[in-house]
């Protein structure tokens, strides 16, 4: 479905993201996204961070065409297209932690939202990832904070937090969010353990809809067979945490 | 499915339906997963010479009974692409599909192609996108016998050329491919088209022009297909918004040997066809055909 949508609120939610509201009756699960286009940018794709009938898309500058977006305001105009992908399987009945990672944060939450999951939200400072805890505080029975400089909650990375947070607690699921690094090291964690994971990945996106192949990881488009991945069809992955394609298509190995 | 068996040229093929260029066939192992999702056959991406990002976002949006695109020839490069091939030509029959400004080039990459394992070339003389390329080569049959020449005397592999629908000649330029020795002709690529965003006064794609595929085209394929039979008499492989049986049997009806299929994996997955297979199958023995070969230019005798 396309769609033009107008901006119906702007958030700050940290000096270098923001969050905009719109309105758009399309049904989209928690994890699914939407490629998003307005003249002077690359269309990109973005997760939604509300899947409620108001929608919400929260992204932080990293480039020309976020920072185009960043300069938007409130009545503008957005070309939506989606939603795309398969989004998280939730079910209340599973005990369930997600775990996000920076900008990876905000996708999941209509997760908790959704089924009162619990959460460990992980950042480089408190700045990044105070505007999530207003709702940690709403919709989970617990919650915990880590930074990497220690200027809020636990003193370090997600990974080691979830470790932490392992000793006393016992779930069923793991969904994580985040940089690829940390979901790496986490999905070890999930297999040497045992946990059950879904984990949402991220590739250079073009047509979205699962025709291209731009985004493939192995045999799998992230567009359709994901952006959610089980831990086992993760485990499956050999360019999972190693390796990724550009514009091109020519593999960029970074591990 | 020995009934399902096609022959093109020299090549034999186990079932008529194969992946189109452009489709799910950048890396190595989409191509192995569409093997296994029962295509007969995968056309490579177009690969050139050298390295290609194609068309930034947006290249691409859906409409109405298809898709346009623009994606602007995005590929690895022909260097790179030695070890896409290395992983798929094992698994099934590859045909490599390349694009080039110049019969020497053009005959350089099949070469190339075919030390991959490449079991034919597909000439891209058809994309619609890419400036100094595809249709830009394409439309003009003292070129294009040029570049089927070209290639003919550089691989011992079958040479198939894909041609473009926008054009008025399509049938001297399918005479062109036959006079220059070509071993097929594959029709058709998508159509030119574009979409505008009225609330922003502008193109949506940033080419700005890009390719209709799709159901939407259809029609027009059968038409150009049936034109070709009665114009040219090496094989011909249907292309052109087939979505399930009875679209790819108008083709081969019209007289194409066997057919690709591209948009319709969006909305139908990979499975395409193996259901396509099954399908045809059924069609066949309801209908007393003996092998494909009987179906093939019914529509047109």
């Amino acid at each position: 479905m396309t769609d033009i949508v107008t901006i119906k609120d702007v958030f700050a939610v940290n000096p270098y993201g923001k969050t905009f509201t719109f309105d758009w009756d399309a049904k989209v699960r928690p994890g699914q996204f939407i490629m998003v286009w307005a003249p002077g940018m690359d269309e990109i794709p973005l997760s939604l961070s509300s899947v409620d009938k108001e929608k919400s898309i929260t992204f932080k500058t990293i480039g020309n065409d976020t920072r185009k977006l960043f300069n938007m305001k409130k009545g503008d105009e957005l070309r939506i297209r989606g939603p795309y992908g398969n989004g998280y399987t939730l079910d209340r009945r599973k005990k369930t932690l997600v775990v996000g990672g920076g900008i990876g944060i905000a996708p999941l939450l209509p997760v908790i939202k959704m089924i009162s999951a619990d959460a460990v939200f992980a950042a480089r400072d408190r700045q990044e990832l105070e505007y999530s805890i207003p709702l940690a505080k709403e919709f989970c029975e617990k919650y915990w904070i880590a930074t990497d400089d220690g200027s809020l909650g636990f003193h370090g990375n997600a990974v080691d937090l979830v470790r932490e947070v392992m000793r006393d607690n016992r779930y069923d699921m793991i969904i994580a969010c985040g940089p690829e690094i940390m979901l790496f090291f986490l999905h070890k964690y999930c297999i040497e353990t045992g946990i059950d994971c879904q984990m949402s990945l991220e590739r250079h996106m073009k047509c979205g809809c699962g025709l291209c192949g731009a985004c493939m990881i192995d045999d799998q488009r992230v567009c359709v067979d994901g952006p959610v991945f089980t831990g086992d069809q993760i485990a499956r992955m050999k360019d999972f945490g190693h390796c990724s394609r550009d514009a091109s298509g020519t593999l960029v190995r970074f591990r | 499915m020995n009934a399902l068996r096609v022959k093109i040229g020299g090549l034999e093929f186990d079932n008529p339906g194969m992946v189109a260029s452009g489709i799910m066939d950048e890396t190595g192992l989409s191509m192995v997963r569409m093997f296994s999702s029962g295509a007969g056959a995968v056309v490579s991406k177009s690969i050139g010479s050298l390295p290609n990002p194609g068309h930034p976002n947006p290249n691409f949006t859906e409409v109405p009974s298809g898709c346009i695109n623009a994606m602007g020839l995005p590929n690895p490069g022909i260097d790179a692409f030695a070890e896409e091939m290395g992983i798929a030509t094992p698994k099934g029959k590859v045909i490599g599909s390349i694009y080039a400004a110049t019969p020497e080039e053009f005959a350089v990459l099949a070469g190339r192609m075919e030390d991959f394992g490449a079991c034919a070339v597909e000439l891209n003389l058809s994309c619609p996108h890419a400036r100094g390329y595809g249709i830009e080569v394409g439309t003009d049959p003292v070129l294009v016998t040029k570049i089927v020449s070209a290639v003919k005397s550089t691989v011992s592999i079958p040479v198939w050329a894909k041609l473009t629908p926008n054009t008025h000649i399509l049938t001297e330029i399918g005479k062109a491919v036959e006079s220059g020795d070509g071993d097929a002709i594959v029709a058709i690529n998508t159509l030119k088209a574009m979409i505008i965003a009225p609330e922003f006064g502008r193109p949506v794609l940033s080419n700005k022009i890009g390719g209709l595929s799709g159901e939407a085209i259809k029609p027009v394929g059968v038409r150009a297909v049936y034109d070709l039979r009665k114009a040219v008499s090496i094989p011909i492989i249907g292309v052109g918004g087939i979505s399930d049986y009875r679209d790819a049997l108008e083709y081969i009806m019209a007289g194409a040997s066997a057919f690709q299929i591209g948009t319709a994996i969006m909305n139908r997955g990979p499975e395409i066809f193996r259901t396509i297979n099954e399908d045809l199958m059924d069609f066949m023995e309801r209908y007393g055909y003996r092998s494909m070969g009987d179906m093939v230019g019914v529509a047109n005798d």
